[in-house]
């Protein structure tokens, strides 16, 4: 019914992976999306100075903040679909490896 | 927990053991692995000894059973716990038993053998005949040939065709061919047809590529050369009749024989199998039988007799506080051998050095190696591993300081910890896995220590922690903020007054200045924790001291010691903790405001190199009164140390020894010479002092800078994670969409970057780093390390020895081709 296309090692080292990067990609996007001030050196803020207020830099900010928490998000689901995928390769080989 | 102290008390015992009794008792001993014997006859060859036959009749024995279990088709299940030891009576019927076994499975093996070559050559025969047939009936051209032949063989007419059928290997077609071409001078006909699927070798089982061939030649001559040169070649040739129908009875013989053949062979295959499998079930059990049986004749064999060969005498040293497992089993061995004369353990006072013994369990045993593999701890000196408990871990998390890859090292461990008992039994070669596997205490220890210090350093894969909210905050208006990328804060209005309730203050990281403030932090810590942890290590050897009564170095070696180490840098750590206490941005005495805060390093220079510096106002010099008088004083009083460091231990031997001629003098017992021959007595004892006393002093000094390693690496890993986290991970960010796929890849290779680098690699070297920091810097000053372990005669370290010699030789060996 399915394939097997991971070794046992590849497998793991997916799921080891997979799991990593959900917890940190969504915390990071928590962290972002509560404008975290540590990550502000993170934000893609093109000029220097240029703005014509504290308004505008505070929206451009903002608007990064929010960009960065999705991005993070949607890395963060990435990783749900490699760990449910190695997951599976993982019980394969696992049982395979009992069957024989 | 006064176990881990000190290693513990050892005597030396010697066993009268009754000959029939000795067995029971020995293993008995070598279960509980608490007794290290000695080898009372090492003048004698080992082939004279008294119970070479019993170890060369095990040795045979774990011969034969190493080979039947290569016979295995796999490994055999690891043996099942027995603990009752096998009489004499046992081993011999289990001796008998080996060797029938053995002898069965050559048997089993040396049948399979024939038959499978019996079946090789009729399967030869059988493809060679089909072939034969297509040879002969095919081609047109051939018809005539095959016409020939009939008649040639049925004698009917002479001087037309023969033909000689046979097989040979594929790889020697070519030659073969030629070679028949030549000696027939052109005159043969030579056919031959591959063989599709391949042959097995009977013996080695190898695969085999054979060809059918089918020569044709003229003449009772070249029969006789065909047939040499078929011989040269190692080719088989089997007899084949010439006529169709002849060929059809012939294979129909052959497959029936064939048929036959297979049934046979498979049920040889299952005979054999089912005997091993039988075997496979024990076969470890007596493995371990056999060693064990071994290891006790072996150790019987360094026992003396005594004169008239009625007992056998051993030595062994024992833990004091085991003598009573000792007892406990010389008596079993005397109610199993149902012997009248009861087995005796007497003490025997020694002058020798007994062996070092610290027993650990599994928690403790990775401490104890570190400390072990710089040298074995004298008998009964103070053991440093009970402190490099803590202090290692903290050392490392020093240096290694960070939440993030804390966290990543303490799951690590902690896995290893949780599943130790799955893991345990996972015998594997990997050597890495082992040290990982072996140290998991200890990576666990230092991943928890890391995550307190990464809190302290506020680092979490270089990111700060805002938990409690930062105590600086902004004093610009919104103007002068747009106007400029980099403002500078005054901690006398921008910082609160409270300090951040634990570690550092997230707002440092944004600082500019993050860097130098940090340096200064870092190098007068680790300078604090220096002075300490050598303080610590020179005041233990008051411990060594008390304990080997030799109260006298107490005054002529630690008091000068620790005086010059603490007069000198401690009082620079003194200095340290006053000038944070002191100095302040708010102080309302300009002399104690940020810009008149000293250097204190320039301080300690200009105390050692005796300066003076002059008050520039509306700062002062000096942090406080009377200092300059101060300094002086402590810089005399350290200096004083130095030649009762060098001069105190000789002068007081020379002393006692001078008291105590006097005292022989006296009392007039002069036969008794001192036995300690002073050869160069002084000379040399004032060259030894000299040499320590140098080591020490420049020591003191080139430690404590050595200390300073633990900014160093700090500040490394700080630094690489940042710049990690800043060139790697940033370039994820950005627009939903495209860039979270980007994120996606970009944070597996930030992923493998933290791991390799940060983790592993620089967690290598913050751990040698430590490592180095104790066996150098504290065990130098009170560990003398001149002892030898205790090797007690254990069953289980003899098999783990044994299994790991048996895999050492299979790799050098190396296994059959594949």
């Amino acid at each position: 019914m399915a394939c097997k296309f991971c070794g046992p090692k590849l497998s793991l080292c997916g799921l080891v992976l997979s799991v990593w990067g959900i917890i940190q990609l969504t915390l990071m996007g928590v962290f972002y999306y509560i404008r975290a001030v540590a990550l502000l050196e993170d934000l893609p803020l093109e000029s220097e100075g240029g703005h014509h207020s504290i308004e505008s830099f505070i929206a451009t900010v903002e608007a990064g903040y929010t960009q960065n928490a999705y991005n993070c998000w949607i890395a963060a689901l990435l990783y749900v679909i490699t760990l449910v995928v190695s997951g599976h390769q993982f019980w394969m080989n696992n049982r395979s490896s009992v069957s024989m | 927990m006064g176990t881990m102290f000190r290693s513990e008390e050892m005597v030396l015992c010697q066993l009268f053991v009754q000959p029939e009794a000795a067995y029971v008792s020995m293993y008995e001993l070598g279960e509980a692995g608490i007794a290290q014997f000695r080898d009372l006859n090492p003048h004698v060859n080992d082939f004279q000894r008294r119970y070479v036959s019993e170890v060369r009749r095990c040795s045979e024995m774990e011969r034969k059973l190493r080979w039947v279990a290569g016979e295995l088709p796999e490994p055999p299940p690891p043996p099942k716990p027995d603990r009752c030891s096998l009489s004499p009576r046992e081993i011999n019927i289990l001796e008998e038993r080996i060797d029938f076994i053995e002898s069965e499975i050559q048997e089993i093996t040396r049948n399979a053998r024939n038959l499978k070559s019996d079946y090789l050559s009729l399967i030869e025969l059988k493809t060679l005949i089909e072939k034969m047939q297509t040879f002969f009936q095919d081609h047109s051209a051939q018809r005539k040939i095959s016409a020939s032949v009939q008649i040639y063989n049925n004698d009917a007419v002479l001087g037309h065709l023969g033909f000689i059928a046979g097989v040979v290997t594929t790889a020697r077609i070519p030659a073969f061919e030629k070679m028949l071409w030549r000696i027939s001078h052109g005159n043969i006909f030579f056919k031959q047809a591959q063989i599709d699927e391949p042959l097995k070798d009977p013996i080695t089982g190898h695969e085999l590529q054979k060809t059918v061939f089918v020569v044709f030649f003229h003449g009772e001559q070249i029969k006789l050369r065909v047939k040499k040169v078929c011989h040269g070649f190692k080719a088989t040739l089997y007899p084949c009749p010439a006529t169709y129908k002849d060929q059809l009875d012939m294979l129909a013989g052959v497959g029936t024989r064939i048929k036959d053949l297979e049934m046979v062979l498979e049920q040889t295959e299952n005979h054999r199998r089912l005997v091993l499998t039988n075997i496979a079930r024990d076969i470890s059990t007596w493995m371990v039988a056999v060693r064990k049986e071994k290891a006790i004749y072996h150790t019987l064999n360094m026992f003396s007799m005594d004169i008239v060969k009625k007992c056998l005498i051993a030595e062994c040293w024992v833990p004091r506080r085991d003598l009573t497992v000792v007892q406990k089993a010389l008596e079993n061995g005397v109610k199993a051998s149902g012997s009248p004369i009861p087995s005796i353990l007497h003490y025997v006072p020694t002058h020798e050095t007994p062996p070092t013994f610290n027993r650990t369990n599994k928690f403790t045993r990775g401490f104890q190696n570190l400390i072990d593999s710089y040298g074995i701890a004298s008998y009964r000196e103070v053991n440093p591993a009970l402190y490099t408990i803590i202090t290692f871990p903290f050392l490392f998390a020093v240096m290694f300081g960070d939440v993030g890859h804390g966290i990543i090292m303490t799951a690590f461990a902690a896995i290893l910890v949780i599943y130790e008992k799955k893991f345990s039994k996972v015998q594997t070669d990997n050597e890495i896995w082992n040290i990982f596997f072996g140290g998991r205490y200890i990576i666990l220890l230092m991943g928890i220590f890391s995550i307190y210090t990464g809190l302290i350093y506020n680092d979490m894969f270089s990111k700060s922690l805002n938990i409690f909210g930062t105590s600086w905050r902004n004093v610009y208006e919104d103007g002068v903020l747009q106007n400029h990328t980099m403002l500078e804060l005054d901690p006398k209005t921008a910082y609160t007054q409270t300090p951040y309730p634990f570690g550092l203050d997230p707002a440092w990281q944004f600082a500019s200045n993050n860097i130098i403030f940090l340096n200064s932090f870092k190098m007068k810590l680790s300078i604090i924790f220096g002075v300490i942890h050598m303080a610590f290590g020179v005041t233990m050897s008051v411990v060594n001291f008390n304990f080997f009564k030799k109260q006298e170095m107490i005054f002529l070696q630690y008091i000068p010691q620790i005086l010059f180490l603490l007069l000198l840098f401690w009082y620079l750590c003194l200095l340290m903790f006053m000038k944070w206490i002191m100095y302040s941005a708010v102080a309302e005495d300009p002399a104690s405001g940020t810009s008149c805060a000293p250097s204190v390093l320039i301080i300690f220079i200009n105390m050692m190199l005796l300066k003076s510096s002059e008050d520039k106002p509306p700062c002062r010099a000096m942090m406080y009164d009377g200092q300059d008088q101060v300094q002086k004083t402590f810089l005399a009083i350290g200096f004083l140390c130095i030649p009762v460091m060098l001069f105190g231990k000789p002068v007081y031997k020379m002393i006692m020894a001078k008291k105590r001629k006097q005292y022989q003098q006296g009392v007039e017992t002069g036969e008794e010479v001192e036995k300690e021959g002073h050869d160069g007595g002084m000379a040399e004892e004032l060259i030894t002092q000299c040499i320590h006393t140098i080591e020490y002093v420049l020591g003191a000094v080139s430690h404590t800078a050595s200390y300073l390693r633990l900014w160093a690496l700090s500040l490394a890993h700080a630094q690489l994670s940042a710049v990690l986290w800043q060139r790697v991970l940033i370039m994820g960010m950005g627009y939903p969409g495209v860039n979270s796929l980007k994120l996606y890849v970009i944070f597996a290779v930030w992923a493998f970057f933290t791991l390799a680098i940060l983790v592993l690699m620089e967690g290598l070297s913050a751990f040698l780093h430590t490592l180095r920091l104790h066996w150098v810097e504290f065990m130098s000053k009170f560990y003398e390390g001149q002892g030898y372990a205790f090797a007690p005669f254990c069953f289980t370290d003899i098999l783990e020895n044994e299994d790991d010699e048996r895999k050492a030789a299979a790799e050098t060996n190396g296994g059959p081709p594949e």
